[in-house]
């Protein structure tokens, strides 16, 4: 087991370090664009896969801390002539004071009403950031001038963001709270048997979820630098398309999220350019075939390969020995 | 002196329906203490009272000097009652390991302590071949030992064991009333529901049996076995 886990650890140090090394080879202002976008889906599908994937809290509306993050951001710039990486600090914050509320009122109950309430909550921002156009510029947008224009630049804060969020959510899942996470998701009267404070924990699992998403929100404003409500606070090109690279990659698992960015944001790219707008139907299609054939996704099914192949070669548990007791 | 355990006059209804009426008993420590009753007579709405999974409509439950019934259902197991479920809920994509390790974070944060701990209790339950097989994917007998493993890694000092021997084969049903009494062994006081007879008239030190939530009788196995209400309750008015 110990053994495994430093193979987990020596893997992801191997990929940083990769990850690190990309933009001295590809040099290109385009991939390395792309290699952006990946990063900050990547952080929203992790900080999601908190909530949704660990926790099995679905959340319709990771729009609306995304969506917070970067006006954060922006409005910092614009009516306080602050640099809008400021936001970075402030757009998590705000994004986590925007989760506590639905949090507390909703986790105390079961059923659909926090995926309803986080739903509603996006959609809520969006319409109050069109037309609280005095504070918000409504669907006009906000646009800052960005000091440092270095792809690199970019790349390593994003890089860096994203490591963070894994960081942190690896760490969290794989300590005391992630084992009461997971209880939670499993059957939450035996949680609650366990001694486990099920609607505490799933704030506890909510906060961090907001606040990376927020991260990823300020600092997709300070890359791109202009933004407004249908572009952040979008249900489905956001809140939805979030759950679905999830999916994709596989929820509930640590690269999972990271995996399902990456292909997302390659379909998209490679598709806008022959099928127009209709590029997000490749991978609608894809995600329906993965969930078909890989119902934990990509990472999952590679799980699952390795598995069987381990169990077949060693002859573990699972193995047919006739006897199922023995006391 | 105070009682380990005690239930005085405990009452729940839902709407119009009395599921407990009027239940009052005290459980000594060490003791295992049976509850028998025909079906829906009101022997698990008793222990999600206890366990404060439903709110009692009137009484008050007294464990170890603690006021029980207005306390949030999971500060119970902070009090020392673990429980099991008549329906088992495993964590069920959780391996067996994984499953009492979460019981286990009650006393500890560190994950070894937690490990060993529950590498423990999965050894006194018999259940080291399944410790790494994900819970879903165990038999039946395998499950409700699972669910007494998870409660027993919370360290209770009051175990509620809701049917374990329910769905057992004869052979299954030995096993597990021999886990149930090396757990009275090891010091935890037991309070169990049960339908096999030969189960509860075997390991049972005093047993209250239930019809429509009151109680009918309460006693030593045998007294309770010969008693003339249990006998109509169960067998009907003419063998009374």
């Amino acid at each position: 087991m110990n053994k495994i886990k430093k193979l987990n650890w020596l893997f992801a140090l191997l990929v940083l370090l990769a990850a690190i090394a990309v933009p001295w080879v590809i040099k290109a202002p385009y991939h390395l664009h792309i290699l952006i976008l990946v990063m900050v889906w990547a952080t929203i599908g992790t900080a999601w896969n908190l909530l949704g994937g660990y926790t099995g809290q679905v959340s319709f509306g990771h729009a609306a801390f995304f969506g917070v993050g970067a006006y954060a951001a922006g409005l910092l710039n614009l009516h306080y002539g602050l640099s809008p990486w400021w936001g970075m600090a402030l757009g998590p914050v705000v994004a986590a004071l925007a989760a506590l509320p639905i949090g507390l009122i909703c986790f105390r109950l079961r059923g659909p009403y926090f995926a309803l309430a986080m739903l509603a909550l996006g959609e809520i921002f969006r319409l109050m950031f069109t037309n609280l156009t005095e504070f918000t510029n409504g669907a006009k947008g906000v646009l800052i001038m960005p000091e440092i224009t270095s792809k690199m630049f970019f790349y390593y804060v994003g890089l860096t963001v994203l490591v963070v969020t894994l960081l942190v959510t690896y760490l969290i899942v794989h300590s005391k709270i992630g084992y009461y996470l997971v209880s939670i998701r499993e059957d939450q009267d035996a949680a609650t048997s366990l001694g486990i404070p099920t609607t505490f924990y799933k704030n506890v699992a909510l906060l961090p979820s907001a606040f990376f998403t927020g991260l990823a929100g300020a600092f997709y404003m300070n890359y791109v630098a202009f933004i407004d409500p249908n572009i952040v606070f979008n249900l489905s090109n956001v809140s939805v398309m979030v759950i679905l690279v999830v999916m994709m990659g596989g929820v509930a698992t640590t690269w999972g999220p990271t995996i399902g960015a990456g292909i997302y944001i390659a379909l998209g790219e490679y598709f806008r350019a022959t099928l127009g707008s209709a590029n997000v139907l490749v991978f609608g299609i894809l995600v329906c075939l993965i969930i078909m054939f890989m119902p934990n996704g990509i990472i999952g099914g590679l799980e699952t390969l390795k598995q069987k192949f381990f169990r077949s070669g060693t002859g573990l548990p699972g193995g047919g020995n006739g006897e199922v007791l023995r006391s | 002196m105070v009682k380990f355990f005690e239930a005085k006059n405990v009452v729940k209804r839902f709407g119009g329906l009395t599921a407990v009426n009027n239940l009052s008993f005290t459980v000594s420590q060490g003791e295992i203490f049976g509850i028998i009753g025909p079906n829906g007579s009101g022997k698990t709405t008793l222990f999600n009272l206890i366990s404060r999974f439903f709110p009692v409509t009137s009484g008050e439950i007294h464990f170890n000097g603690q006021q029980l019934e207005n306390l949030p259902a999971h500060k119970i197991c902070n009090q020392g009652i673990g429980r099991t479920f008549q329906v088992v809920k495993p964590l069920r994509r959780m391996t067996v390991l994984g499953n009492v390790m979460a019981g286990a974070f009650l006393h500890t944060s560190s994950m070894g302590k937690a490990r060993t701990k529950a590498e423990e209790i999965i050894d006194f339950c018999g259940l080291t071949q399944f410790k790494d097989s994900e819970a879903k994917s165990l038999p039946i007998a395998v499950r409700k030992r699972l669910e007494i493993a998870r409660a027993l890694a919370t360290e209770p000092k009051l175990l509620l064991l809701d049917e374990t021997c329910a769905g057992l084969n004869p052979r299954e049903s030995e096993q597990a009333i021999g886990l149930i009494k090396r757990i009275r062994d090891a010091g935890v006081t037991i309070i169990i529901i049960e339908h096999v007879m030969k189960v509860m008239m075997g390991i049972s030190d005093r047993i209250l049996a239930i019809n429509f939530g009151s109680q009918i009788a309460l006693g030593s196995p045998q007294e309770v076995a010969r008693h003339p209400e249990v006998i109509k309750a169960y067998l009907g008015e003419d063998h009374a």
